[in-house]
């Protein structure tokens, strides 16, 4: 017999009893939309980290102090100085270029509006060594720096959060805690850096971070630019060995600073994200089977409730294959439908996470193929009892059947 | 099953050949439909042999019983076994779906068979639209739309009235003129007076087994 017609019988029959038919689909339509959700969810963290990571040079190390352990509490500290910074722009051969950080949240106004900021005390060196670029205006200047100038350049998104025109703020005021800024700068958009975004930061002289702002000497960052002909690891001993020695470190004692190589970091950050995928898709994947039992446990019951139907088919000329066929692609069919149903719900769901959660989703046509394929095994892998079952009724007792 | 075995044939001792019109005659309960069953290779003996067209039932594969079914035999059930959930057009094109026979081609033959019952304007209805003596008759189209070579009658005329009972019985004369083997549960005189020959059931055995001449 046709495939096609027994796909037609099998249509008839699911058509005869649609909201059975919904129902049993259920637990697939679920399952695929969960795993296409999922997936996308991962594909879109996966690819928000690739972009950090070609945001990120390669060649640039981080310095922060390192939480160690007093009386049994992790402390916090800060331990790392302006003159540590110092310290590590002199004389060193495997670092070509030293930026430190102070970083705060302050109340910035401008205007009549007030918007909690991150605002960063830095060096001139900043734009160059994070690959920033102005829109308008300049970064500040050695001699603005010496002189604990009050100057500031604005992150790329911060005039549209004061409803400014960038060009417009050069030579304007703002306030940081009530200190008046003059707006030397705007920068280029540059997007996820990591962590954060420094797309809404601010950054003034360090010295005027220090001695205005803050009122202390720690920093919470150094950056440093390993030369171009060094490595990594040297770059890494070079600076371990400055800072020991600037913070009077004994032999055999831990250090009280972190060196990170950002890169790493990313690297260590995109594998989590992927056995973290692999693990959604695997939950999502477990509820899948746990449709293909359901829509195995219908069809067994419609195998039954329709025993006296495969009687007369068999009365009729069909054979045990034509029987076995007929429920394996009922429940293929099945299967398939929910599948579809649920990779609508999938995408639906994806891009709704995207939209009103601000996740970042990514569908794939590769995902889209494996939950089709799976739901089609699903269904041939649940069908095949029930099916075996209808095909080796015995026609005599089948019609007896009530 | 439940603990006493019941024979529901005992001697059956019958050879029918090509192109015979039999009648089978006996109470309820006598072993017809079970006779029938086995004729028509659904049930199998549990003692004794069943040879048809030179090969014994019982050791035929399962494409080879459903073949027969399907082309060999033509079943009216004492019951109908209608599919009820297919109208009644789609039922007579069952058997034609299992012999591999085109759309259009099914079409025409089970349209054709439902008009020769009677039944050309009824043909969209499900069997719980109609009533039992149309069914009866979808059962009948069913299983002469294969134009099958051996005819088995459950009492096909149980529930039609004399006169529609009569033309269901010419065409199944049609069908014994053209050389076609036809058997025929039944209680009625006048139906078995079209027979050449008639058996007799009780409880089981053969108790007569009469040659009539033809009138
Ligand atoms: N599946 C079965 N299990 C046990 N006994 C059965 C079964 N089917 C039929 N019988 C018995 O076999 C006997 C013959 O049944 P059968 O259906 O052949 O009778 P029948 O001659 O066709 O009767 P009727 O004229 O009422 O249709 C009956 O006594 C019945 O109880
Ligand atoms: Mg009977």
């Amino acid at each position: 017999m046709l495939l096609g017609e027994t796909v037609r019988i099998s249509l008839t029959s699911i058509r005869s009893n649609l909201f059975r038919a919904l129902l049993t689909m259920l637990g697939i339509v679920i399952g695929v939309g969960a795993v296409i959700t999922m997936v996308a969810l991962g594909t879109g963290a996966q690819r928000q980290i690739d972009k950090q990571m070609a945001a990120l040079g390669g060649d640039i190390l981080s310095i922060q102090s390192s939480s160690w352990f007093s009386r049994g509490v992790a402390r916090n500290q800060r331990t790392l100085t302006t003159d540590d910074a110092a310290a590590l722009s002199r004389g060193m051969k495997h670092v070509s270029a030293v930026v430190p950080e102070i970083n705060s949240r302050y109340q910035i106004k401008y205007g009549n509006q007030n918007l909690n900021i991150t605002t960063i005390g830095t060096t001139p060196n900043y734009p160059d060594v994070h690959g920033f670029n102005f829109a308008y205006g300049n970064m500040f200047s050695a001699a603005d720096e010496a002189a604990r100038k009050r100057v500031v350049v604005l992150g790329a998104e911060i005039p549209e959060m004061f409803d400014a025109d960038p060009a417009a703020l050069i030579g304007r005021t703002i306030q940081i805690r009530s200190i008046t800024f003059e707006i030397i700068g705007v920068l280029e958009p540059k997007g996820g850096f990591g962590w954060r975004n420094p797309d809404d930061d601010v950054w003034i002289p360090l010295s005027t971070a220090q001695f205005r702002v803050t009122g202390d000497e720690f920093v919470e960052t150094i950056s440093a630019k390993i030369a171009p002909t060094s490595s990594t690891e040297m770059a890494m001993l070079e600076i371990e060995r400055v800072l020991r020695r600037e913070h009077g470190i004994l032999p055999g004692n831990d250090n009280d600073f972190a060196i990170m190589d950002r890169r790493q970091f990313a690297e260590s950050r995109q594998e989590a994200t992927q056995v973290f995928t692999y693990l959604l898709a695997g939950i999502a994947g477990v509820s899948l089977v746990v449709g293909g039992i359901g829509i195995m446990n219908i069809m067994l019951v419609t195998v039954t409730e329709r025993t006296r139907e495969i009687g007369v088919r068999k009365a009729l000329g069909a054979t045990r294959g034509n029987i076995l066929l007929q429920f394996l692609v009922e429940s293929t069919i099945l299967c398939l439908l929910g599948g579809l149903i649920g990779l609508l719900l999938g995408a639906t769901a994806s891009a709704l996470l995207a939209r009103y959660a601000g996740w970042q989703t990514a569908m794939s046509t590769g995902s889209a193929l494996m939950a089709f394929g799976f739901s089609a095994t699903v269904g041939i892998v649940f069908g095949i009892w029930p099916a075996r079952r209808a095909a080796g009724l015995d026609p005599i007792e089948a019609l007896r059947h009530e | 099953m439940g603990g006493s075995f019941i024979d529901a044939l005992r001697c059956v001792d019958l050879d029918i050949v090509p192109g015979e019109y039999v009648a089978i005659r006996g109470q309820s309960g006598s072993g017809k439909s079970t006779l029938m069953n086995i004729i028509g290779c659904l049930d199998r003996p549990t003692a004794g042999e069943y040879w048809l067209n030179g090969d014994r039932v019982s050791t035929m594969n399962d494409k080879q019983l459903a073949r027969i079914r399907n082309l060999e035999i033509g079943f009216v059930f004492q019951t109908f076994n209608l599919l009820p959930r297919m109208s009644a057009l789609a039922n007579v094109e069952v058997p034609l779906i299992y012999s591999g026979r085109k759309r259009k081609h099914r079409f025409a033959l089970a349209s054709a068979a439902l008009e020769t019952v009677g039944l050309g304007d009824r043909m969209s209805h499900r069997p719980s639209e109609m009533s039992g003596g149309q069914r009866q008759r979808v059962a009948i189209a069913r299983a002469l739309v294969t134009n099958p070579s051996i005819l088995l009658a459950d009492e096909p005329t149980g529930n039609l009235d004399s006169n529609t009972g009569k033309e269901i019985m010419d065409l199944f004369d049609r069908l014994h003129d053209e050389g076609n083997t036809v058997i025929v549960v039944t209680h009625e005189q006048h139906i078995a007076k079209r027979a050449s020959r008639v058996v007799r059931l009780s409880d089981g055995d053969v108790v007569s087994d009469t040659y009539m001449s033809e009138s």
